[in-house]
């Protein structure tokens, strides 16, 4: 029995969806994409989200399920407006990493894997985001930001604080 | 533009790499991108094809260095089934960072090579399957299909012959085991990346069970060099054995990281003095990890090594997917490899349980050793762990944990030692 949905995917949402379902030879092959584009929809994969997607794609809950807690990029619980993941893997770890991270929680008042309590800073911690040339690098909301250091991230947070207060 | 000499080539996968707007079709082939095809598509068959990569002596460039027209030979004929081609755009292995740059600075050139290869391989359907975290580089590349498309490179009758493909652009979500090829076949299926038991291999059972050729990105961007100046002109490049030009992502304790094309059998002297602009503090490295974070540690002894599959092995290492981490006399070898066994902890798909169960006993003793916590038995645990995963399992990633641990041990014992010693006091 289905959960109660209240959310819903657009019309266009859908006919992307029925586009992407034909470029594959299993139907199952867009769940991956289907999960990025809930999302990006709803912010993060709730139950609702999940049912959703496994209605959408005529899966069962638990094998969608078991996609999105094997992947790290899939997140079951809303992050902040900013979603900022620090890579601290070898090549970011040797130039900064560790430190810039430190930086980050302190400044900001939180642990590694919280939100800011104004719901604007989320810090995370990721494995090599395969940009090491740039290291440290920081994502922030899926966009590379290279050679980062805490200058550079007081200043983005300072910026985009200002622009939301 | 490429030199037709073999001994004037600066450059095959990176050529046009600095140039501007080529991510734009008009550019493009302005700079030459697609001058080959229409050749290929009329006068060269499958035979003479696999023939020329076959002669070119490419290795896969994604890390194993399997040799490339092999992979493609053991593709059945008239099978009745699809033959499918992937290009493994996973880009995962730490160090790593070179596939990235051909997909956002020249996305055509990926393109062109997966046309030449499909065409070869007698591929309707393609996929990249690109690491999730490259929303830029997937943009990239989805922007330029869509003009490939437009422009009859891709789709029905391509260039007006009987050779269609389709090609799509496929986002992992974070996991490092999709580079496996296995397991990126089991994640563009829609499920967890759990590796498949071998055999059979991907080229006679691989997406939805048919037959399934997965290349790396500098791999397929190569190719389109390989059919234009002839499969002796590349093997001419390099040195026997180990032909060609290859990228390496220099990472770490260097002055000028990057990604550097350079002949096969360069130094690595060379590419970190003369390339990276050196150390960052002092002369001779502490240590060396030539092929990414799985291969075994070189030392300052083995600075003079030169960058081929052949010569890596021999040190004792590999030269993987060229993927170059650089730590001087700085650098705290201990936290790093601490460091690393809570990546490969993260990352193994747990299906194996000396790899799932041995990945997370190396960082819990790794984490008390780092803290001045453990004991002079830890290193015979951390020892008996990693001998015990290595090869034991379906894929590779255990063997890759237990490289760091192993040349911690080997190389760094009395360094571990003290910080027993140090914290202990």
């Amino acid at each position: 029995m289905s959960l109660q949905n209240e959310i819903h995917f657009t019309s266009e949402r859908l006919q992307e969806i029925d586009v992407l379902v034909k470029k594959y030879p299993g139907k199952r092959s867009a769940l991956l994409p289907v999960l990025h584009m809930a999302q990006e929809d709803f912010g993060y994969l709730s139950m609702a989200a999940q049912q959703l997607v496994a209605d959408t794609l005529n899966l069962r809950l638990m094998v969608v399920r078991e996609v999105v807690t094997f992947y790290t990029m899939f997140r079951e619980k809303p992050c902040g407006t900013y979603l900022l993941e620090v890579c601290t893997n070898a090549g970011c770890m040797l130039n900064g990493a560790n430190e810039l991270l430190a930086h980050m929680t302190e400044s900001l008042g939180i642990e590694v894997g919280e939100t800011t309590s104004d719901g604007m800073f989320t810090v995370t911690e990721v494995e090599c985001a395969g940009a090491c040339g740039g290291a440290p690098v920081v994502q922030i909301n899926n966009e590379y930001h290279e050679k980062v250091d805490a200058t550079y991230m007081d200043a983005f947070i300072t910026r985009v604080s200002g622009g939301q207060s | 533009m490429i030199s037709s000499d073999p001994k004037q080539v600066k450059a095959i996968c990176f050529d046009r790499i600095h140039l501007e707007n080529q991510t734009s079709l008009a550019v493009a082939k302005k700079n030459g991108a697609y001058k080959f095809l229409p050749t290929v598509l009329k006068d060269f068959d499958n035979e003479r094809i696999m023939d020329e990569v076959k002669k070119s002596g490419l290795r896969g460039r994604g890390g194993a260095g399997f040799p490339t027209g092999l992979k493609w030979s053991f593709v059945p004929r008239l099978t009745g089934k699809p033959t499918y081609l992937l290009c493994n755009a996973d880009e995962g292995e730490p160090g790593t960072f070179k596939d990235r740059d051909i997909m956002r600075f020249d996305p055509h050139l990926l393109i062109e090579g997966m046309l030449m290869s499909g065409f070869a391989l007698g591929v309707k359907d393609a996929y990249i399957y690109i690491r999730g975290e490259f929303l830029h580089e997937a943009n990239v590349l989805d922007a330029a299909i869509e003009e490939a498309y437009a422009a009859n490179l891709l789709g029905e009758n391509i260039l007006g012959t009987d050779f269609s493909m389709d090609l799509t652009v496929h986002r992992g979500a974070g996991a490092y085991i999709c580079g496996e090829e296995t397991a990126l076949i089991e994640s563009l299926e829609g499920r967890p990346g759990r590796p498949r038991f071998k055999p059979p291999f991907p080229a006679v059972e691989g997406f939805y069970r048919c037959p399934t050729v997965v290349n790396n990105v500098e791999t397929l961007a190569t190719i389109p060099a390989i059919l234009e100046f002839g499969g002796d002109w590349h093997a001419a490049i390099g040195v026997p054995n180990n032909t060609g030009m290859k990228i390496f992502s220099v990472s770490g304790h260097v002055n000028k990281p990057g990604n550097y094309e350079v002949p096969m059998g360069t130094s690595l002297k060379t590419l970190i003095e003369e390339y990276c602009g050196g150390l960052q503090h002092g002369t001779v490295p502490k240590v060396i990890i030539p092929g990414g974070s799985s291969t075994p540690w070189l030392l300052a002894e083995h600075y003079d090594t030169p960058l081929t599959y052949d010569a890596m092995m021999k040190a004792g290492s590999m030269l993987g997917s060229g993927a170059i981490i650089v730590m001087d006399e700085t650098a705290d070898v201990i936290a790093l490899t601490r460091r690393l066994t809570h990546f490969y902890a993260h990352e193994s798909c747990g299906q194996c349980s000396p790899c799932r169960e041995g990945t997370g006993w190396l960082e819990r003793v790794m984490i008390r050793v780092e803290n001045g916590q453990g004991c002079e038995e830890d290193l015979t645990v951390l020892y008996d762990v990693a001998t015990h995963m290595a090869g034991r399992t379906i894929c590779a990633l255990a063997d890759g944990a237990a490289a760091p641990i192993l040349s911690l041990l080997k190389h760094f014992p009395d360094e571990v030692r003290a910080r027993l010693m140090e914290k202990a006091a």
